[in-house]
């Protein structure tokens, strides 16, 4: 026979329950809201236009720094992104007409050269233009890696906007009619306009 | 290879470097139906990863991968 509860113990017993289920329900309350927040949070990044823009800036005109900038350009425009490129100071030798296929790589002071030269050699007369067939006939050409010339064209086939920046074209005395013909020529505001919508944002 | 997949076009980009093997994909998906199912084979080892990361990004969906002596071979279905 169990001793009949009285009725203090009767209210301590049900205000521990609804402590218990009071507890039990935050806990679950919390858990649902965290995870409709992460999922809107997921949602609204998918959604987030500036995930989908790359803003790159191609300021150096040697053959090994023209690849970086357009291997990026042309992959993210594969996967649907939208791309510009600002070229700037040397960066527009890579637009200029015709000289794609003839930057060079110089291997002067450039100790991770697939083959090292010492400077004193690298400096002789006709080093650079070694360096740079080497570059592209023994190494990049070798392995199947497009040209210089034919990424520019995949950005003109993907609608990679080329940007040729007016002041160091005033400097370095180009004319626009020596830039390609799809590139567009516009100044440090037009980048960072676009830059400033985009995640990746990248200085080569 | 587990299942036999009905493939509709196929991308031979054997021998291609980065990135050209997902500008190939790129620019033939505008002729690729939705649902249909695209086989692109590829030797440069950077595609292990760069193909599945392009379905993803693109939204679309990756059936199936094999390699055979080196030659990666991946299953896409266009579903974007």
């Amino acid at each position: 026979m169990t001793a009949p509860t009285t009725s203090r113990e009767h209210m301590t017993l049900s205000l521990d329950m609804e402590q218990l289920i009071r507890e039990r329900v935050d806990e679950l309350a919390a858990e649902r809201v965290t995870k409709i927040v992460d999922d809107k949070i997921a949602e609204a990044m998918k959604k987030d236009p500036a995930k989908q823009k790359v803003a790159i800036i191609a300021s150096k005109g040697t053959l090994d720094m023209a690849y970086p900038p357009l291997i990026l350009a042309t992959a993210a425009a594969a996967m649907d992104m939208e791309v510009e490129i600002f070229f700037t100071f040397y960066g527009l030798d890579i637009i200029k007409k015709g000289q794609a296929d003839r930057l060079k790589v110089a291997p002067i002071a450039n100790p991770a050269m697939p083959v090292p030269m010492p400077n004193i050699i690298g400096m002789l007369p006709g080093m650079t233009p070694l360096a740079s067939w080497m570059m592209k006939s023994l190494y990049f050409g070798k392995h199947n890696v497009a040209t210089v010339g034919e990424l520019l064209d995949q950005c003109k086939d993907l609608g990679v906007k080329l940007i040729a920046c007016q002041m160091t074209m005033d400097v370095l005395g180009y004319k626009r009619e020596e830039l390609l013909d799809e590139v567009e020529v516009a100044g440090a505001a037009t980048f960072l306009a676009f830059a400033s919508q985009a995640h990746t944002t990248l200085f080569v | 290879m587990t299942t036999q997949l009905h493939v509709d076009h196929f991308i031979d980009a054997k021998g291609m470097m980065c990135p050209m093997p997902i500008i190939t994909l790129k620019k033939m998906w505008k002729d690729v139906a939705p649902g249909q199912i695209v086989a692109i084979a590829a030797t440069d080892q950077g595609a292990r990863r760069d193909i599945p990361t392009w379905a993803e990004a693109t939204g679309n969906r990756l059936l199936e991968t094999n390699e055979e002596q080196g030659v990666l071979t991946f299953y896409l279905q266009k579903t974007a």
